[in-house]
């Protein structure tokens, strides 16, 4: 069995590296409370540098919730409450004295629904830079980001036209141009693909195997498949009794989806429920 | 459940439906002939007027004086215009800021407060307005740029005024503009570290934009039929005049007094209201039309 076989290697790869493992992300104790309703209950997480890691589980199990509260989007929506750390760098930015604006600028963030700015394609990729105080060369910053997201050949010879007219798959691949634009370490990713056909849901995925290289990347996707093809790392959340979302099990993706240590995370990626 | 008298299939007269349609129908169809009619009188009489006066002399002079046989609009429609534009200049900015702080800063507490406020002022009588134009207004700009240069009626006073009066009906619907624009706009500029000023001011207007034109241009229709404030404060007396702190009558203003007046029936002076009218008819049917466009295409963006 050549996979049994990769995966030792891969494992004992992991044991070498292990100490040099570099932690960019650490969520420690997180939770998350809309009013009254705890949505999410103590996950610990972490990222690592330049690797992609999957969050994955049902419907409902706040696997959303924990990629936004890196980024410390949660608290745009009224009464949510995040408590717990989350280091990043070194630095816990669960913390009112941190400003969320310029956390948002080193962790970037991809959307479910292609959501670009009704506004031309340059200007997509161009605002984001600009509001950062960008100085360099503006037409370089927008080349080179849409070369990075593959979207370049497409898009070279209608700059000025309205990204509002693209097709859903290329909206998606110009929303992380833009993300890319404003140079993040970290790019989360909620559900990126579920919005589009397969073909272009490919293009995403290799995207994203491109991507990784230069920056780390937490990806939420129902698509256990999805998380299997382009993740190191998966963590499976479930919701319990108390409709409260928890971390069942991370680990190495093929670790994971080969020997889950959890009884419910083989039932839910051997499709027995979800 | 032996016998079915009537086959479940067969069409069965149903009285109530088809007078209810009948019903609906005869209301739809009675405001289309009001319009209709309204548009005819106007056309009729505005004839009768067109016959002594020419159009083109009507449109070009200078000069308002029915009792020497001057019927110039430029002064009734330069002053309509004036105040209209003052109350515009008031109402636009201040009702786009109003709407931006509703619509992305405000709390639902703030906004629960502050939205029946703007109702209120909505609400408010216009010839409440006017006597505030002419007892408040007017001699606060008096105190300001002093007595000589501000006359007792002024176009600047009515125009201020009225864009108080205009500016729930401004913000009301750039505040649904804005509403519009959907939340993931606002949420891709905040992941891309975005500030609320930065979200707000470059995606969020600008996507609205061809809702917020839509706003303005009916708030300026809205301001150019005003009549209560204009002919309460702005002056009885035609005058050409760019200066708005001197006396001016606009065209609502002048129908207003001679409708009030007791000038025969069929004169050239009675027959010229209908002429201002079908003027006043025509410039805010043409914005209506614009401000309708514009709502449409803003519409479709996002569908």
């Amino acid at each position: 069995m050549s996979s049994t076989m990769e995966l030792k290697m891969h494992k004992e790869e992991r044991n070498i590296v292990k100490d040099d493992r570099k932690m960019i992300v650490s969520l420690k104790n997180l939770n998350v409370y809309y009013g009254n309703f705890h949505a999410v209950d103590n996950v610990n997480l972490n990222l690592e540098k330049n690797k992609v890691t999957a969050l994955i589980g049902p419907s409902g199990c706040g696997k959303s919730t924990v990629l936004r509260s890196i980024n410390r989007m949660n608290e745009l929506l009224p009464e949510t409450r995040v408590t717990g750390e989350i280091l990043f760098d070194g630095v816990n930015i669960n913390n009112p004295k941190i400003d969320a604006v310029a956390v948002r600028r080193r962790i970037g963030m991809v959307f479910q629904k292609p959501n670009p700015f009704p506004k031309s394609i340059y200007e997509n990729i161009s605002w984001g830079a600009k509001i950062n105080g960008y100085k360099g060369d503006m037409d370089e910053l927008v080349e080179k980001s849409l070369r990075k997201a593959a979207l370049w050949e497409e898009v070279k010879d209608k700059l000025k036209q309205s990204a509002m007219r693209l097709s859903g798959g290329q909206q998606q691949r110009l929303c992380i141009a833009r993300t890319i634009a404003v140079e993040p370490e970290i790019i989360l990713m909620d559900e990126p693909a579920s919005a589009l056909d397969p073909i272009a849901t490919a293009r995403i995925e290799e995207l994203i195997y491109e991507l990784k290289k230069n920056y780390t990347i937490a990806i939420v996707t129902h698509n256990m498949h999805q998380a299997g093809r382009i993740s190191d790392y998966t963590s499976f959340l479930l919701i319990n009794e108390d409709r409260k979302g928890h971390l069942v099990e991370y680990g190495v993706t093929d670790d994971l989806f080969l020997n889950p240590k959890d009884i419910r995370t083989e039932e839910y990626i051997s499709g027995k429920f979800g | 459940m032996t016998e079915i008298n009537i086959a479940w299939y067969k069409i069965r007269p149903k009285y109530h439906e088809s007078i209810i349609t009948w019903f609906l129908q005869f209301c739809a169809g009675v405001s289309i002939l009001v319009t209709l009619g309204i548009v005819f009188i106007l056309g009729k009489e505005s004839l009768l007027f067109f016959r002594e006066v020419s159009i083109v002399e009507f449109l070009t002079s200078t000069k308002w004086q029915p009792l020497i046989e001057e019927f110039g609009v430029l002064p009734l429609l330069n002053s309509t215009l004036t105040t209209s534009f003052i109350a515009m200049a008031i109402a636009a900015p201040l009702g786009l800021f109003v709407a931006i702080y509703l619509s992305e800063y405000a709390s639902e507490r703030v906004r629960n407060i502050l939205k029946p406020i703007l109702e209120i002022l909505a609400g408010i009588p216009t010839v409440v307005y006017g006597y505030f134009a002419l007892t408040f207004m007017t001699p606060l700009l008096r105190i300001i740029f002093g007595q000589n240069t501000v006359d007792i009626y002024n176009t600047a006073s009515a125009g201020l005024v009225m864009g108080i009066l205009i500016l729930p009906l401004v913000t009301s619907i750039t505040e649904d503009a804005l509403k519009a624009v959907p939340y993931s706009l606002r949420e891709a500029s905040y992941g891309l570290g975005a500030t609320k000023l930065e979200a707000s001011w470059t995606v969020v207007v600008p996507a609205a934009f061809s809702g917020i034109a839509a706003a303005f241009i009916l708030g300026l229709s809205r301001a150019i039929g005003e009549t209560m404030i204009v002919a309460l404060a702005a002056g009885a007396g035609p005058n050409f005049t760019f200066n708005p702190f001197e006396a001016a009558e606009t065209l609502t203003g002048y129908i207003v007094r001679i409708s009030g007046g007791d000038i025969s029936y069929n004169t050239v002076d009675y027959n010229s209201i209908f002429a201002l009218g079908l003027l006043l008819f025509f410039i805010t049917l043409i914005l209506n039309i614009i401000s309708r466009k514009l709502v449409k295409r803003f519409q479709e963006v996002y569908d």
